[in-house]
């Protein structure tokens, strides 16, 4: 909790200073607590970033002028889980936040998303991947943004398994993403007809996956999949072509790569890399314009998916909460499910009953140097996942919210 | 095909030498905190940190200067050498000195600094606090020119130098983050070392060594060696042992102890430096490289025990063969043996495998 970035505290005074400038007319204070990695191996997926696009959210929707006075506080979780429901418990119980956003980690998701279910409140997690927050441990106050690792496995997986890669052999994070991401990946391979050798658990944010890369080369998988995140997923690749593993003819899939990853190994390194995303900054008119109003608050960066998300799930709530004029969790979520999303960012769709957040998704492909027209020309739209199909249908998830038919 | 415990033995050959390349990494690192430790009796928590800013000078020459990676292995070490000998002569010296007037300066200075920059000529965070500290450094290094410090005969408790390094290494690694991103920066392999050989025994393949693997433990045991030589073995090193059994006689017999245990330092952290370029082609250079190694570094420098040079460049090896072996048979462990083993070390002999109990 100490460990606020002088950016995200100087973003909460100056949202805060708005917000008290149009106090006069406010009839709604909502505080949104955005919770993630602000320092460690994800900080780049979701970090700071994320700070930066929940403020464009409330400076975009105007919420001032519409009533509602938002104010934003943001915090780093370390990646534990203990330490990101603690802070969740003191935001709800001492604080008086009523969303969290973000968190990366699926393991920190997990245990917000129970604190959350306890105080009644709401949790809308956008870099955090995990399906089982909308899947067994879903709950009446989740609302599960951008992305989870059904989706990724349905995306890179099915569409690996179809081009011949047939037999896979996973590297995976030891926590509750990567067991996720396995197993989705698994299910998706299974039922696109291929079969799956072996895996081996690697520890989180470990920095040298030879003897890991070497086990897969062993087993002679066709497909070498990557069921990690961040800087493991970045030395993963690295070192994968350093062993020669891809110049023997097996494919490394990266079921979870953000730009920021692809930015960091170079399109060199991470050239031909098939992925799934839910936005990519360079679609349309209206993400290109998002992300260039972004890159210019952020040093030049670009919006990740997870940041891109922050925003649109803000926006979201903050329709809402203008709708029912209350911040009451039940009446919010509600009319959250009740409303269509129709969003610049990640396109038409709808919150399900089990809280997922369904849109479109896109397979990209890493472009090769050559293609490349600028720094940040990364991508290359391979296909789209229409928004029926990107996510989990709501009969297969078991969450307990969904009636059985 | 032999297999052992159902890993074919071929595979497990391939993971050993893998094995000793991670301990080539730890051998330097907890070479560099031993010869500090067992010469100054400081604990340098800023040795992961410096490691990391060893691996960002040599991106930094190769993006910003255009110097490749052979320069960098020279001009790395020295670079991060010398931002150790001035952390070691303005923040780790003062500590034992009699009065602290030129700690005094060198706050003060600092502090005028960051409102000058920041404030003043509206440079960004990161460049003013660097900035800052480095006209810090500046004022306090004129102050104490050709003014004899006065090293205080109390000895000091090791738990100040710990907490002043540690904090020092999170200042650090801050502003790499703030400036750089966690993500990690490309660095490739320099061409003559891309590639590989496919290495066989008796005509069975074992397993594709990269030459730049192969290069980086022809090159760690090099330099362990020829440190372990210069200080075991020459004048010079036993100077340096004298000095740190007794300073005060040494310094009587006309030796300038307070240089000679800067340059050590320095050599020590420009140790952690040339790991740290070793490192920039295979694992990404990212602020974050130091604090995730560090702390096994550490527990290989308490088994190995404390000071012990020989002995931390033989367990950094050894430890490296043993998590080796480790990702084969159970990986979910191969983050914590290395604490296991350090427990257990630690209840048979308190003082390191090869540590003299005082």
């Amino acid at each position: 909790m100490k460990r606020f970035g002088t950016l995200a505290a100087a973003l909460a005074v100056s949202v805060s200073a708005a917000a008290w400038a149009s106090a006069a007319q406010a009839q709604v204070s909502v505080k949104l607590g955005v919770l993630n990695d602000m320092s460690g191996l994800y900080a780049d997926i979701s970090g700071p970033g994320s700070v930066v696009a929940a403020q464009m959210a409330v400076e975009d929707f105007k919420a001032a002028e519409k009533g509602i006075k938002a104010e934003i506080v943001s915090a780093d979780h370390q990646n534990k889980p203990d330490n990101g429901s603690a802070i969740a418990r003191k935001w709800y119980d001492q604080d008086g936040v009523d969303v969290i956003l973000d968190v990366t980690t699926s393991s920190v998701a997990l245990a917000v998303s129970e604190v959350t279910r306890e105080k009644n409140k709401i949790f809308m997690p956008s870099g955090g991947g995990t399906s089982d927050l909308t899947g067994e441990k879903c709950t009446p106050n989740n609302v599960h943004w951008t992305y989870d690792t059904w989706a990724l496995a349905n995306g890179t997986g099915t569409a690996m398994t179809k081009k011949g890669g047939d037999s896979w052999f996973f590297l995976t994070a030891d926590y509750a993403f990567g067991a996720a991401l396995e197993r989705d990946t698994t299910n998706a391979v299974n039922k696109a007809g291929g079969k799956v050798l072996g895996a081996v658990k690697h520890p989180l944010s470990a920095s040298d996956f030879s003897s890991f890369l070497l086990q897969a080369q062993g087993s002679k998988a066709k497909v070498i999949a990557l069921a990690n995140a961040g800087s493991d997923t970045i030395n993963s690749i690295k070192q994968a072509s350093e062993f020669g593993i891809t110049q023997g003819g097996q494919n490394l899939a990266g079921l979870l790569i953000f730009s920021s990853d692809v930015k960091a190994l170079g399109l060199k390194a991470a050239q031909g890399l098939v992925l799934t995303e839910a936005f990519y900054w360079d679609q349309n008119d209206a993400t290109r314009e998002f992300s260039k109003r972004f890159a210019a608050k952020f040093g030049g960066r670009m919006p990740t998916s997870a940041q891109a998300g922050v925003y649109s799930s803000i926006i979201h709530y903050l329709k809402a909460v203008e709708a029912t004029k209350s911040k009451d969790t039940a009446a919010v979520m509600a009319k959250m499910k009740e409303t269509p999303i129709d969003d610049p960012l990640f396109g038409r769709g709808s919150v399900r009953a089990d809280g997922r957040a369904i849109h479109p998704m896109y397979l990209f492909e890493v472009k090769r140097p050559e293609e490349s027209k600028g720094e940040w020309d990364l991508y290359k739209t391979v296909a789209t996942i229409p928004t029926e199909e990107a996510f989990r249908p709501l009969a297969e998830g078991n969450c307990p919210l969904v009636k059985k038919s | 095909m032999i297999t052992i415990f159902g890993v074919p033995s071929a595979a497990l050959f391939g993971q050993l030498l893998l094995g000793l390349i991670n301990g080539s990494f730890y051998a330097i690192l907890s070479l560099g905190l031993a010869v500090i430790f067992g010469l100054l009796n400081i604990i340098n928590f800023t040795h992961g940190a410096l490691y990391m800013m060893g691996a960002f000078v040599a991106w930094m020459l190769l993006n910003y200067l255009g110097i490749g990676y052979w320069w960098a292995l020279l001009l790395a070490p020295l670079a991060v050498g010398f931002v150790g000998m001035l952390i070691e002569r303005n923040y780790i010296a003062p500590l034992s000195f009699t009065n602290q007037r030129q700690s005094f300066v060198l706050i003060g200075a600092s502090a005028l600094g960051f409102l000058l920059l920041f404030y003043g000529l509206r440079i960004g965070p990161t460049a003013a606090f660097a900035g800052a500290a480095a006209i810090g450094v500046a004022a306090a290094s004129v102050y104490a020119w050709k003014r004899p410090s006065q090293t205080s005969t109390v000895h000091v408790d090791h738990l100040y130098g710990l907490l002043l390094t540690f904090g020092l290494a999170l200042i650090i690694q801050g502003l790499f983050r703030n400036e750089y991103g966690v993500s990690g920066l490309p660095y490739s392999i320099p061409s003559q070392l891309s590639g590989g050989q496919q290495i066989r025994i008796f005509d069975a393949p074992i397993m594709f060594m990269p030459n730049y693997r192969g290069w980086v433990i022809v090159a760690s045991l090099v330099v362990c060696m020829a440190t372990w030589f210069i200080i075991e073995k020459t004048k010079l090193g036993a100077y340096l042992r004298a000095a740190t059994e007794n300073p005060t006689l040494v310094g009587a017999f006309g030796v300038n102890v307070p240089l000679m245990i800067t340059l050590t330092y320095g050599f020590g952290v420009a140790l952690a430096a040339f790991a740290g370029v070793l490192a920039a082609p295979i694992y990404s250079v990212n602020p974050n490289m130091g604090a995730d190694l560090i702390i096994v570094v550490f527990a290989v420098v308490v088994i190995g025990g404390m000071g012990s040079i020989l002995g931390s460049i033989i367990t950094g090896f050894a430890l490296g063969l043993v998590e080796g072996l480790t990702k084969v048979f159970y990986p979910e462990a191969s983050s914590t043996v290395i604490f296991v083993i350090m427990v257990l070390v630690l209840l048979v002999k308190p003082a390191g495998l090869f540590g003299r109990a005082s």
